[in-house]
């Protein structure tokens, strides 16, 4: 009997003495979502209101209100390439997502052969710099390209080419949001849906799309977002065709205009706050669809759509690599068009760059570094605004500062960056030019899709999971370690793998932060082409696509090994 | 407090910060709108010269460097700054920017190298020059442009790069030289003309040049030194002067206020100065800061001298807001898509 009372901690009168003097449960939490908040503050908050002080400032720093603004709608130039932004993202994106959605349907619906060869290939794009694929698009539709004849006369250079390398570019970033809403389901609707012999087209449209309509609006704004702030592809390609991420672009580097390079910055975060607005909603309907009775659905083969979508599957994959096929191919041409030899002479980056290998390395540190601080933090900072029940507005915030970044174009918050970082007041400014500030940028730069993954997994995770350890008296920290983050195991090295391929890919974000011992391999790409090198250029890139790929071979090695086994619980 | 506040963070990032400087040498951080294949024989030569300097390159574009330049003027990175645009250094000087110091030898240069108004902050180089590299494979029947106004015929239209003059220092001084030797009136219309013919503004002052001889484009306005680069390369281009004269630019040295570098940043300026540095110069440029050291490159064409506008860099550094801001409503305006 008072065995039985020692074994109730509640009534042990040295618990309750340690109780006293610990802080609850509730209190680590709102500290944690705290330090998170604060850190996001410092991150991205900051240099965005180094940002917007500096649009509401003259060229010499006086305040002057929303003069910028008034003198940013009054210029027609301007203007005409915030209509040029929009409708140049808008149809990136209406190509993009069905084509995403269909090839993200085939790789988790279907039993089509070859599924891990369909996902690398459409991955492909995520492992160079943006600017790859416009150069490759260079070398087949350029005025000297080998498929020329395939552009009818009309010019590459413009909307033609921005919205193809862009729709190349942003592929897999839609296709990872849709995979990852795709492959979680419970496979017992469908099961119903069959055993009561509902038409395939109805299952599409009631069980399928409603489960994925969360993805498929966070892919869409995804896609639009990345589009409209890249400044890598409309900078190589885009001809006369001015985009806003390239007004921004001109006025701080060209014009020196600080001031009205933020306010167009200002101009392309309203996607973003549109985004969270739409995201809000899109949450408030979205019930778990991974309730803890769930079950993962196993497509049954079916040979007709099996065999059509391997064709789209195929046609997709073939497209995306004979692109970047080529692009590594011209790295090897000695004198494009006039000399085809093949040599490793445009490899010897020494010659037309005065980082050499060298910018290589900094990358290879950056990127690591970025993916182990980078992905704590996202996915620590995800289960605490997706679980934590209590500090809902701080909650709100700190999601609220995650989605940010996405619709911040890299080069703008790089400028905040340097605007925060390098003020004479701020006693961080020992970091401006190094490695720190290149980690801390690029790990606030690609913060939302990392985050928005990490939700989306984190959201089919029931909340009972929640309730069930709350009622078994343990803390959310060991519901953390011992079940939630073992069950998202899979999108923490999604998340860790993508931070790394986008620190080695970054551009724009850096181009203004780097000092001159952190050069990074991808800046000395666009100062490569901009001299018109192209043939480096496309070499450095395909170094760091080579590089990239050795990464996911691995993760890929992880996966099969040590997951298959971690998540086999998750069949029957 | 402050102090101590650095240095606990300091601590604290202590692992993503780069590792020490090599014992015996000093890192001198120099900012430069070089080409990049220069950068690594001025650096050898530098270090000869100067033993104790490590020369650390921060290499882009005229237009970025002096805008990276001026968003840094409360805290300065670059010790130095060599090979930039001279009208960039006149208008860091003009905000102060820049430390007086006169470099030994400095008297032997050609005059217009030098800064001629008190206080002395800056040491000409060498003077590039804008010209037109023409694809000879790709022209069908067009016939190579002798003058600025045969680029305006209408079978160049969509045919021609050049650079943006806001990004470009090569881009910035064709625009000036245009506007200074046309006149104002003239120079506008010529370039509402060149405008319509134009297939980009790109935003390298090399680039225009190395498409035309890739034959991705048939003309490309362009920085000088590459012409003959590319033509040494075996591309199939004629690099011409046209006769009325272009427009160039100075490329220069100054030493930044406020360096941790000082003697050493001195020892290089002093070094740009002397007969070997321009005989360096020379290997890429026409013509250079030193009396008798050009030494024009293989394929660059003859007449450089001749070809160079009567130029004010006093006046391309106080215009450049008002030509570009000109420029930019004229053109950027009409960047959208053409019918």
């Amino acid at each position: 009997m008072s065995g039985a009372v020692e074994a109730m901690p509640a009534v042990s009168p040295r618990a309750a003495a340690t109780r006293r003097f610990a802080i609850s449960e509730t209190q680590v939490a709102g500290l944690m979502i705290a330090a998170v908040a604060a850190v996001l503050v410092l991150i991205i908050a900051l240099p965005l209101w180094a940002l917007l002080s500096k649009s509401l400032q003259s060229v010499d720093g006086r305040f002057v209100g929303l003069q910028n603004f008034v003198t940013y709608a009054s210029t027609p130039t301007l203007m005409a390439s915030l209509v040029n932004s929009v409708w140049v993202a808008g149809l990136a994106t209406a190509i993009v997502i069905p084509i995403a959605f269909v090839y993200a349907y085939a790789l988790t619906r279907s039993r089509m052969p070859l599924k891990s060869v369909f996902t690398a290939a459409a991955l492909l794009p995520i492992f160079a710099p943006s600017l790859l694929s416009a150069l490759a698009l260079i070398y087949l539709f350029g005025n000297q390209g080998m498929l020329r004849s395939w552009m009818m006369g009309a010019s590459l250079y413009g909307p033609i080419g921005i919205i193809a390398a862009e729709a190349l570019y942003s592929f897999p970033h839609a296709l990872l949001i849709l995979t990852t809403a795709l492959s979680l389901s419970d496979g017992r609707l469908r099961e119903a849906a069959d055993a009561m012999g509902t038409t395939r087209r109805r299952i599409f449209w009631t069980i399928t799309l409603p489960g994925a309509r969360y993805g498929l609006v966070s892919a869409a704004f995804v896609v639009f977002t990345l589009v409209i702030t890249d400044f890598g592809i409309p900078k190589v390609i885009g001809g006369q065709f001015d985009v806003l991420a390239t007004d921004a672009y001109r006025q701080v580097v060209g014009q020196q205009n600080f001031p009205m390079g933020a306010v167009v910055g200002i101009v392309l975060l309203l996607p973003a706050v549109a985004a969270f607005f739409v995201d809000r909603r899109a949450q408030k309907r979205q019930t778990a669809l991974l309730s803890a009775r769930a079950v993962p659905y196993e497509p049954k083969p079916d040979r007709q759509r099996d065999a059509a979508l391997f064709l789209f599957s195929a046609l997709v994959a073939l497209a995306i690599v004979a692109t970047y096929a080529v692009a590594a191919w011209g790295s090897f041409v000695r004198y494009w068009p006039y000399n085809l030899s093949l040599t490793f002479a445009n490899y010897d980056f020494a010659e037309v760059e005065p980082t050499g290998w060298g910018g290589y390395s900094n990358s290879l540190k950056l990127a690591g570094l970025t993916a182990v601080l980078g992905t704590t933090l996202v996915f620590v900072g995800a289960y605490l605004i997706e679980k934590i029940k209590p500090y809902r507005a701080l909650r709100g915030f700190a999601h609220f500062l995650a989605m940010l970044p996405m619709a911040v174009p890299g080069l703008v918050l790089g400028l905040g960056y340097v605007f925060f970082f390098n003020a004479s007041w701020n006693p961080l400014n020992v970091f401006y030019g190094t490695l720190t500030v290149l980690v801390i940028n690029t790990v606030a730069h690609y913060y939302t899709v990392a985050h928005i993954t990490a939700l989306t997994s984190l959201k089919q995770l029931d909340h009972e999971f929640e309730a069930v350890s709350a009622s078994l008296k343990r803390p959310f920290w060991t519901l953390f370690g011992r079940v939630t983050a073992p069950i998202c195991a899979p999108a923490i090295l999604d998340i860790a793998v993508y931070m790394f391929v986008n620190a080695m890919t970054t551009v724009s974000a850096v181009i203004f932060l780097y000092g001159a011992d952190t050069k990074l391999a991808s800046i000395s790409i666009v100062h490569m082409d901009e001299a018109g090198a192209v043939a480096s250029a496309a070499a450095m890139g395909t170094v760091i696509m080579a590089t990239a790929i050795g990464v996911k071979v691995l993760h890929v090695a992880l996966t099969a090994l040590v997951f298959g086994r971690l998540q086999r619980w998750r069949r029957r | 407090m402050k102090t101590w506040l650095k240095a606990g963070i300091a601590a604290a990032f202590a692992f993503a910060t780069p590792g020490v400087a090599l014992a015996d040498k000093t890192k001198v951080t120099v900012y430069t709108a070089l080409e990049n294949d220069q950068l690594k024989p001025f650096k050898a030569a530098i270090e000869t010269a100067v033993p104790e300097a490590d020369v650390v390159w921060v290499r882009d574009s005229t237009g970025v460097i002096t805008a990276r330049f001026l968003a840094e003027k409360d805290n300065p990175r670059a010790d130095m700054v060599v090979g930039l645009a001279a009208s960039s250094l006149l208008m860091f000087e003009k905000a102060g920017l820049l430390e007086t110091y006169k470099p030994a030898g400095v008297d032997k240069l050609k005059d217009v190298f030098r800064d001629n108004a008190e206080p002395y902050t800056w040491t000409g180089m060498d003077a590039f020059l804008g010209a037109v590299c023409f694809n000879t494979a790709e022209a069908g029947g067009l016939a190579a442009p002798k003058s600025w106004k045969d680029l305006l015929q209408p079978g160049f239209k969509g045919k021609i790069v050049m650079p943006h003059p806001a990004s470009s220092g090569t881009g910035y001084l064709l625009v000036a030289g245009w506007l200074q030797s046309m006149g104002e009136e003239a120079g506008w219309a010529f370039m509402d003309g060149l405008h319509d013919n134009i297939a980009a503004y790109l935003h390298s002052g090399s680039a225009p040049c190395v498409q035309a001889a890739r034959g991705e484009q048939l003309v490309g306005l362009a920085l000088d030194m590459r012409g003959a680069s590319e033509k040494t390369k075996g591309a199939p281009i004629e690099v011409i002067f046209p006769t009325e004269g272009v427009g160039w630019e100075m490329e220069a040295t100054a030493v930044v206020k406020g360096t941790k570098n000082l003697e050493i940043s001195k020892k290089i300026a002093d070094w740009v100065a002397t007969e070997d540095a321009n005989k360096l110069f020379a290997k890429t440029y026409a013509v250079v800061a030193y009396p008798g050291a050009d030494n024009p490159p293989a394929n660059y064409p003859a007449g450089a001298d001749k070809a160079m506008i009567k130029n004010d860099l006093g006046w391309m550094a106080d215009n450049r807001e008002r030509v570009l801001a000109e420029w930019s409503k004229r053109y950027e305006s009409k960047a959208a898509p053409k019918k």
